[in-house]
């Protein structure tokens, strides 16, 4: 692992205050509003389906509704398996469908920026104002996917896809250190909404194409989608719960 | 051309917790009241599927549409203001309810120190505790005088919580609801709190420990502790918000209607009264005046603030020469604090919203401030919300931020984290402040709100003096690695912080250097008046609702005095 290189967590959130032992909030990326019409329905069945690569034996079919290009679909594959990798826990990004969750909200109004102020004019600003890009979330996935591709090729001669871990890593630390030039926005920009694209994907409720069979929760210990804790908000035992998730409720 | 409509006696501009408590009062005397909601209807049935993190807490669901309207920001008047183009830092509310569906229910007076800040400050530690640069300034009403406003808005909320706290201003009544529930995490702080010599109390919260009728004849749930409760609406009704409570109240008297889809963008006048306000309906594009006896402005912080400045009513704060007072005084809050990793898993995901224990041992001026350079502090709190697995990532230090060390790190904390945190006052400073933007325009052609704001010097030494405080009761706490939060440098607009945004239209006994009186009506127009926490003079250490609240029961007050007898309040 070329964790040496990992820029720590500190500057993520260096000025704001909050930067902490903790990682903090949801809002690093923003985001916009509303659901994403056009989504699949993991299987809640438990089970190991879905812990590695393949595609698992129990889901519904699924395939790409922003991507057309199988290769730039294969380098996001990667690269969010390296941010959020299978091991002796449990599956990683791809087990886990993170990448076809990102790719459905790409297609989406996450994708197309819908509830964000998108008006010009558009300058560059400093890091504490925010993003300042005219680019669209979903051009964004897509320029920082190619780059990557090129930098495989101009580092190592070789497709993203076919390097070493480690390989990869150095060229998304380059981006998260913000060294890769894109257009229209910053690599490091570009790097830390793959990065929270990837946990929103492992973590979402199941009704999102992510976090399969709801193992990301199962490893973390969250149950979902429960009622109530009346009974045992008092209680001093650790309570492991079957998780559930929202989509339960309409079944 | 723009439809004219019959005449109303009020109209009030947005409907969350302030535009309902107006509502409410007013409609009960017999005044005919019209709100006017940007955003759309809802209620506790569209909540049901609403533990759902992703739609809710990292996709906004239930906030403002920034594509149609934002604000700029800088962070010093040399910089060039930029669109706020994604939610972050603050979520503003949009619909039914405003930002009360989704708030938390952490519900405070702020401290009697607070509303004589500056005689008290300038009593105790002389007049240059602060230098010229803190606009520090009183607001123009006691504690005392606000103490009914804070006793009528508790029980209209039914807020459970327990009177033990030795350092806040005298209540005259218990609370309507018993404390919630105490868990084993928040006795882990009252003890170590305890231990130091600090006096703990369960925190006022609007997630009621009991079912509750208000006096209003409304029903309010009990909490199931559902750990859905910041940023998502509670399916139970359970969770105090406008529209199970005042808006109800206001509709059943049969005097008040709201208008949804209507964005006002600009207050009419004539002479020294204003006539009624303009609005888009954002459906249709067509443009209306709904003229009113008197106009309230209840559309938080920021919109009341551009709404005055676009309709040019008050004299804009210059910054250069510190006259004019429209804009003002604008403050936000520093989140000190400390994290602590243990040994055994913890039922983190479980809570609700004001499930917590506070100390203010270290709020207002409860400890000498004579050797420290800043004053005030603030609340130091544990709360137990429901940790959120999207958001929820803590790492030990020198954990990397992603990889394999990232993900085996942030799954074995995620039960296993505690954080006790603080909410710092802010002190407005010359340099922080609100006017129009010159470039940038909402979907209507009006102007943005502009944000001129920065951490100050003030701010870094309490924010370094608490985190010291919370990272001492973490490591009472038993944590086998306590983190306090690194110091804060520039203010970033970017990550969540609070949406505890205050000043723009402050309140005062001066016109000079206030926008309103203590009845919120504004010092230049007599049937105007402008409530919310834009009115705070400073930020104290609080979340701002329970003090937001009574100044709309004081402002209410005056509107129905003044349309009784005319004139000025004061
Ligand atoms: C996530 C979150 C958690 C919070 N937690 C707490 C807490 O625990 N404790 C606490 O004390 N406070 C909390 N707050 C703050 C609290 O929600 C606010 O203080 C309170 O709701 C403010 O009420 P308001 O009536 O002033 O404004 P809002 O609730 O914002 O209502 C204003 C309304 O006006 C409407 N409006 C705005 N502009 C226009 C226009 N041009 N035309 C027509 N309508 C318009 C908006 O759509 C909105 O509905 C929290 C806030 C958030 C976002
Ligand atoms: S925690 Fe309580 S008040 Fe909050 S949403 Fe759940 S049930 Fe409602």
């Amino acid at each position: 692992m070329a964790e040496k290189k990992n820029v720590s967590r500190r500057d993520f959130l260096k000025t704001s205050g909050i930067a902490a032992g903790a990682l903090v909030g949801g809002g690093i990326i923003g985001g916009v509003i509303g659901a994403n019409t056009r989504q699949d329905t993991a299987s809640t069945s438990g089970g190991e389906a879905g812990h590695s690569g393949g595609g698992g034996t129990t889901e519904a079919v699924r395939g790409l509704q922003f991507f057309k290009n199988q290769q730039e679909f294969a380098v996001l594959q990667q690269a969010t398996e390296r941010i959020f990798p299978e091991d002796d826990l449990g599956p990683g990004a791809i087990g886990l469908g993170v990448p076809f969750f990102i790719d459905h909200q790409l297609a989406g109004s996450y994708g197309e920026n819908s509830k964000e102020y998108m008006q010009a004019p558009f300058e560059e600003g400093e890091a504490t104002q925010g993003y300042q890009s005219r680019l669209k979330r979903n051009e964004l996935f897509r320029q920082g996917l190619q780059k990557m591709q090129q930098e495989a090729q101009s580092r190592f001669e070789a497709n993203f896809v076919d390097l070493e871990g480690e390989q990869m890593d150095e060229i998304l630390t380059a981006f998260q250190d913000d060294e890769v030039d894109m257009q229209g926005a910053n690599a490091q920009f570009f790097f830390r909404l793959l990065r929270q694209a990837t946990l929103n994907g492992a973590y979402a409720d199941p009704i999102y194409g992510g976090n399969q069979n709801m193992e990301a929760w199962r490893m973390k210990g969250f149950p979902g989608h429960q009622a109530a804790y009346i009974n045992d908000i008092e209680s001093e035992d650790f309570a492991e719960i079957e998780p559930h998730s929202v989509g339960d409720m309409l079944s | 051309m723009a439809t004219t409509l019959d005449k109303v006696d009020v109209v009030t501009v947005g409907v969350g917790w302030t535009g309902g408590i107006i509502a409410a009062e007013c409609a009960k005397e017999g005044l005919k009241v019209m709100g006017l909601e940007r955003g759309k209807e809802r209620s506790t049935e569209d909540y049901s599927m609403v533990h759902d993190e992703y739609r809710y807490a990292i996709r906004y669901e239930l906030m403002q549409d920034l594509s149609k309207e934002t604000i700029t920001f800088r962070n010093s008047r040399n910089q060039k203001a930029l669109p706020m183009r994604q939610l972050g830092s603050f979520l503003l509310g949009e619909g039914l309810g405003g930002a009360g569906t989704h708030w938390n229910g952490q519900t405070w007076r702020f401290l009697p120190y607070d509303f004589e800040i500056k005689s008290m400050t300038d009593a105790k530690y002389g007049a240059n505790k602060l230098s010229a640069e803190y606009t520090l300034q009183d607001w123009g009403i006691t504690y005392d005088e606000l103490e009914p406003y804070f006793d009528k808005f508790e029980k209209t909320a039914g807020i459970s919580g327990e009177d033990k706290n030795p350092f806040w201003g005298k209540r005259s009544s218990e609370y309507p609801t018993p404390a919630m529930k105490k868990t084993p995490l928040l006795s882990k702080f009252e003890t170590a709190t305890s231990n130091l010599g600090y006096t703990p109390f369960m925190m006022p919260s609007a997630n009621l420990s009991e079912a509750y009728e208000n006096p209003d004849g409304q029903q309010i749930g009990a909490c199931q502790y559902c750990g859905f409760c910041e940023r998502f609406g509670c399916e139970y009704g359970a969770k105090t918000s406008p529209e199970i409570t005042v808006v109800p109240a206001a509709r059943e008297t049969g005097n008040y209607d709201i208008r949804f889809n209507s964005n006002v963008v600009e207050v009419m006048k004539e002479g020294d009264r204003v006539t009624g306000v303009r609005f888009i309906d954002t459906v249709t594009f067509e443009e209306f005046i709904q003229p009113a006896e008197v106009v309230v402005l209840t559309s938080y912080v920021m919109n009341n603030a551009k709404l005055l400045m676009v309709s040019e009513i008050g004299q804009m704060y210059d910054p250069e020469t510190g006259q004019g007072s429209l804009g003002k005084n604008y403050a936000y809050q520093i989140l000190p604090g400390a994290s602590g990793f243990f040994e055994d898993q913890m039922n983190v995901f479980m809570g609700a919203g004001a499930l917590g224990m506070t100390i203010d041992d270290f709020n207002g001026d409860a400890f000498d401030h004579s050797d420290l350079d800043f004053i005030h502090g603030g609340s130091i709190s544990m709360t137990q919300t429901g940790a959120r697995p999207i958001a929820t990532n803590p790492l030990p230090p020198d954990t990397p931020a992603w990889g394999a060390e990232f993900k085996k790190a942030s799954i074995e904390n995620y039960t296993r984290t505690l954080s006790v945190g603080s909410q710092g006052a802010s002190i407005p400073h010359r340099d922080n402040y609100l006017t129009l933007d010159g470039t940038y325009k909402d979907i209507y052609g009006m102007p943005l709100l502009q944000l001129t704001y920065n951490f100050t010097d003030q701010d870094r030494a309490l924010h370094k003096y608490i985190t010291e405080r919370t990272s001492e009761i973490m490591q009472e706490m038993g944590a086998k690695t306590v983190v306090g939060r690194s110091p804060i440098s520039d203010y970033d607009i970017v990550p969540y912080q609070t949406t505890h945004n205050t000043g723009g239209t402050i309140m005062g006994g001066d016109p000079a250097t206030s926008v309103v009186n203590n009845y919120l009506q504004h010092w230049d127009m007599e049937n105007l008046f402008v409530v919310g926490a834009g009115n705070f003079a400073h930020n104290g250490g609080y979340n701002p609702t329970g003090t937001v609240g009574a100044l709309a029961y004081r402002c209410a007050e005056g509107i129905i005095k003044y349309s009784k007898d005319g004139g000025s309040l004061v």
